[in-house]
């Protein structure tokens, strides 16, 4: 099948689709955008964590044909304009608090960070933890994750 | 929050300061290329067809059905491996493909190789085995009795010559048990193979250790070593996880049969058969002490399940004999631990492997110790604890710094946290609302750890650093060339760092490991920063040497920023003047001081070459009527020598503390009859941000006059001793013994 959306602003076509791929596998797979990642491919993870129509989805738990016709952003879409100038404050918080370290949750932690602080501006940390509990991260024992939401809600 | 002494450095971006990974724009864009993103065209994705049962023989594999699906270019089995058909890191037993039978659930038996993901996998369904199955052999004491034993580590050390009884005014024993913990990297294994022109392969891949990889590859498809190159793909964090192969010899495979470049990428489920993990234990201990709680020896017996094939079950025997008491002085010590075959999953390398199933057992031991004499569990680990100099149970003298009593004043003396603030969310149970306080009891539990650093018993343990100065667009700059593997703990950066301090320069760039460099080793044992960030050290005062010889001056001179001075301070020359007669390039393998193998008698011997050291304190919240644990805090302290990357250090700090804290109640690979019933992250969980608490981290730096900068490696440390911190508070919120991780709330709720 055909899948035509709006991904980072530019109109996409994939052809061919299996109909049992997911949004995760048409991002990586058939449209060069392996921003998302895959690591666990069954919503647990949150490292696929994408907007679909403006909200955090996890791109494995959505079916390729879902996303037909839809607007998709991905961690790809967040920075205005290429270089570290341009990076999104969220993107820099989690630089400048070495919040990253193998990277692999940074994606969908990026995108989920960037959907909470547009709900909420200045959330408490009870807050961030209860926003951010479905991004699984291995490395970093969340600390640094905490500082960098903190941080980005501030710059 | 963590304090940082340090002194200060001259040198931006150079050593002692948090420089910025240079991967890190990448990695927060979503541009950073892990192994699993890797594409080529043409490019055909392999699927591996594993055992459902933990023992069985195999009688016949009929792959008809497979190859009649369209769109499958080859399906493979054992017949197909034109090389050795095992391979391991240092015994070879575990077969690339299954040789006529199966040791474990989920050992691979054949290969498909398609043009669509899903096509390979339904293809592999559609092969057929025929197996017949065995009872699987899955106690580990039955296997130690039927002789199944990878190693026997004795440690055998007597205060007095003859040995002594073991006797003492106070005893203390205790049976402990440690579950089989998953690395859970987020990244799966995969990678890409790329069949070459010269007959070889170009392998692309997430792993520990190019090298050693390229190694069992090259034998396995009976090519030359310089034939299989390998390249380090992005890692998504290894834990050990990735010391072992994977499907690097199965995607080679495919891709020298179809001619087409293959990708490999395990899913989760998968992932939790494509790797060892970290071996559970079942350990009996005794100390005696006197009336003061000072010991008099420590008697253990430690076994340790390796599963199915060897991996690294030596050396964590090994690590789990010799660091069997802990960071203690004890006069007299007996300890032997046990590695065994069973048909459980395959046992290996993770995070503070050996010395993390043995430090829950001597802590626990510890604390009954402090409860039997009635001093507090601060008191009794102070008045045991071992010292620069002090003799280790294999009669090793720790000759660098060891503060364990300034670890353990560091964080019993930070403030406890407050109260809980009556937010539902920082209650134990959270937001399921599962008490209004209402039998919710705090506990503080301390614990400390010991940890080897670099590998042991006499292994030629090396690092190779290429490190090239040149002139790029009008500025000197460094090229660092090394094959060692960044697994996201920050090795890139650490050698950016030093090659700036050491050479005087700003630009510096770290090209992709390869194996068109010597050896770094691995990226295990919290060795790579002491090893190839000596190698880089090395490697750049060889450049050094050379760019000061051209100046023909023999008065003392440095490199500061891009300019030769000399001892007087002034200008000699500038780099870029100098590199006008060429490029200064150098390469060096680098070692650290020879060890000794253990006497396989007593256990005696030289085997370490640095001793690490961490110490928690965990604060939780228990519901005791529901068995739910909340850690409300935990703070650590650990001594790294020199905080090369203060930031870094402070991140691995958390992160390990983080995977012990996992171990202490949640994480836990469910075995049953041989099966994994939980290959999920639904169903095997490692902690969320709900679950982890703020930690408070004091990092001391006593440098070691042996390591390059003083520097102690960080990695394993803060794994060690959190697991047994976060029991121990548990036990004193509970008054239970908890003599199992990890804690499970029937252990609590339910207990007699």
């Amino acid at each position: 099948m055909r899948v035509t959306c709006v991904v980072n602003g530019e109109t996409r076509q994939a052809d061919d689709v299996w109909p049992g791929e997911s949004l995760l596998y048409v991002l990586r797979e058939r449209l060069g955008l392996p921003g998302a990642k895959n690591a666990c491919e069954q919503g647990e993870c949150g490292s696929c964590t994408v907007y679909l129509d403006g909200l955090p989805v996890c791109a494995c738990l959505v079916a390729a044909g879902q996303a037909d016709g839809r607007t998709i952003t991905t961690v790809e879409g967040l920075a205005p304009g290429t270089g570290e100038e341009q990076l999104d404050r969220v993107q820099r918080a989690f630089l400048a608090t070495g919040a990253v370290q193998c990277g692999f949750c940074t994606p969908g932690l990026i995108v989920a960070v960037h959907d909470l602080l547009a709900r909420d501006p200045a959330p408490t940390d009870p807050d961030i933890r209860e926003a951010l509990a479905g991004n699984l991260c291995r490395c970093t024992g969340y600390e640094k994750i905490m500082e960098a939401v903190r941080l980005a809600a501030t710059s | 929050m963590s304090t940082l002494t340090r002194e200060p450095t001259t040198v931006a971006g150079g050593v002692g300061t948090s420089a910025p990974r240079p991967d890190g724009v990448l990695k927060v864009s979503g541009e950073f290329a892990y192994s699993s993103d890797l594409w080529a065209d043409e490019m055909l994705w392999g699927a591996t067809v594993r055992s459902p049962h933990p023992s069985a023989e195999i009688r016949a594999v009929d792959i008809t059905g497979a190859l009649a699906v369209p769109g499958v270019y080859a399906v493979l089995t054992a017949a197909d491996v034109p090389g050795a058909k095992r391979y391991g890191l240092e015994i070879v037993d575990q077969p690339v493909l299954a040789v006529d039978e199966v040791r474990y659930e989920g050992e691979p038996v054949a290969l498909v190789a398609a043009d669509h993901p899903e096509t390979a996998r339904r293809a592999a369904a559609r092969i057929k085995v025929e197996y017949a199955v065995r009872a699987p052999v899955t106690d580990p004491e039955e296997a130690l009795s039927r002789g199944d034993l990878v190693r026997h580590v004795p440690v055998h050390r007597f205060a007095s010559a003859g040995g002594d009884a073991l006797t003492a005014d106070v005893v203390v024993t205790g049976t402990y048990e440690v579950g089989m913990q998953d690395q859970a990297f987020l990244g799966p294994e995969s990678g890409l193979a790329v069949p070459a022109e010269d007959g070889g392969i170009d392998l692309f891949v997430a792993t520990q250790w190019l090298h050693v990889d390229q190694k069992q590859v090259a034998a396995c498809l009976a090519l030359a070593p310089e034939q299989v190159r390998l390249r380090l793909a992005g890692v998504g964090g290894a834990f050990g996880a990735r010391e072992d192969l994977s499907m690097q010899v199965h995607a080679s495979l495919l891709a020298l049969h179809t001619g087409k470049p293959v990708k490999m990428v395990y899913g989760r489920e998968e992932s939790f058969f494509g790797h060892v993990h970290r071996h559970p234990a079942r350990l009996e201990y005794e100390h005696g002490a006197d009336r003061t709680g000072k010991l008099v020896y420590v008697k253990a017996r430690i076994v340790l399940d390796g599963g199915a094939y060897t991996s690294s079950t030596p050396a964590v025997v090994a690590n789990a004999a010799t660091l069997g008491v802990g960071p203690y002085d004890v006069p007299t010590v007996v300890v032997d631990a046990y590695g065994v075959y069973t048909n459980n999953p395959p046992c290996g390398a993770m995070r503070g492997f050996g010395a993390v199933q043995a430090c829950f057992a001597y802590e626990s031991q510890m604390d009954k110790l402090a409860a039997a004499i009635g001093v507090d569990p601060v008191e009794v680990r102070r008045r045991n604890a071992m010292t620069t100099g002090s003799v280790m149970p294999t009669g090793q003298i720790v000759s660098g710094p060891a503060p364990v009593e300034e670890l353990l004043s560091l964080v019993r003396d930070r403030p406890l946290p407050p109260e809980a603030t009556g937010d539902p969310r920082e209650r134990p149970g959270g937001v399921a609302n599962t008490t209004r306080g209402e039998g919710v009891v705090r506990g503080v539990g301390y614990a400390i750890g010991i940890k080897n650093v670099c590998f042991s018993e006499g292994f030629d343990d090396f690092s190779t650093a290429r490190v090239r100065l040149s002139v790029l667009g009008g500025e000197p700059a460094v090229l660092v060339h090394t094959a060692a593997a960044e697994v996201g703990q920050g090795l890139v950066t650490v050698q950016a760092q030093i090659a700036r301090t050491e050479l005087g320069v700003s630009q510096v760039t770290v090209a992709t490991a390869d194996t068109s460099v010597g050896s770094a080793g691995s990226s295990s044992a919290s060795r790579q920063t002491y090893m190839t960030g000596g190698a880089v050290r090395a490697a750049c005062q060889a450049v050094r040497a050379t760019v000061l010889e051209r100046t023909g001056r023999a008065d003392a001179l440095s490199l500061v920023d891009g300019k030769v001075v000399a001892s007087d301070g002034s200008v000699v020359a500038s780099l870029v003047e100098l590199l006008g007669e060429g490029d200064v390039e150098e390469t060096v393998e680098w070692r650290h001081k020879p060890t000794m193998p253990l006497d396989p008698v007593t256990g005696q011997g030289d085997a370490h070459v640095q001793y690490a050291f961490a110490a928690h304190r965990a604060v939780v919240d228990v519901d005791t009527e529901l068995g739910l644990v909340r850690v409300v805090e935990i703070a650590t302290a650990q001594d790294v020598g020199k905080a090369v990357n203060p930031q870094a250090v402070v991140g691995q700090i958390q992160g390990g503390t983080a995977q012990g804290l996992g171990l202490a109640v949640m994480e836990e690979i469910q075995v049953v009859d041989g099966v994994i019933r939980n290959p999920s992250f639904t169903d095997y969980l490692i902690p969320t941000i709900l679950d982890m608490p703020p930690m408070e981290v004091d990092v001391l730096e006593r440098g070691d006059p042996d390591a390059p900068y003083g520097l102690r490696g960080v990695g394993e440390p803060p794994t060690i001793s959190s697991t047994p911190a976060v029991v121990a508070a548990i036990r004193a919120a509970t008054g239970l013994a908890l003599t199992r991780v990890p804690v499970r709330p029937d252990h609590i709720a339910l207990a007699p």
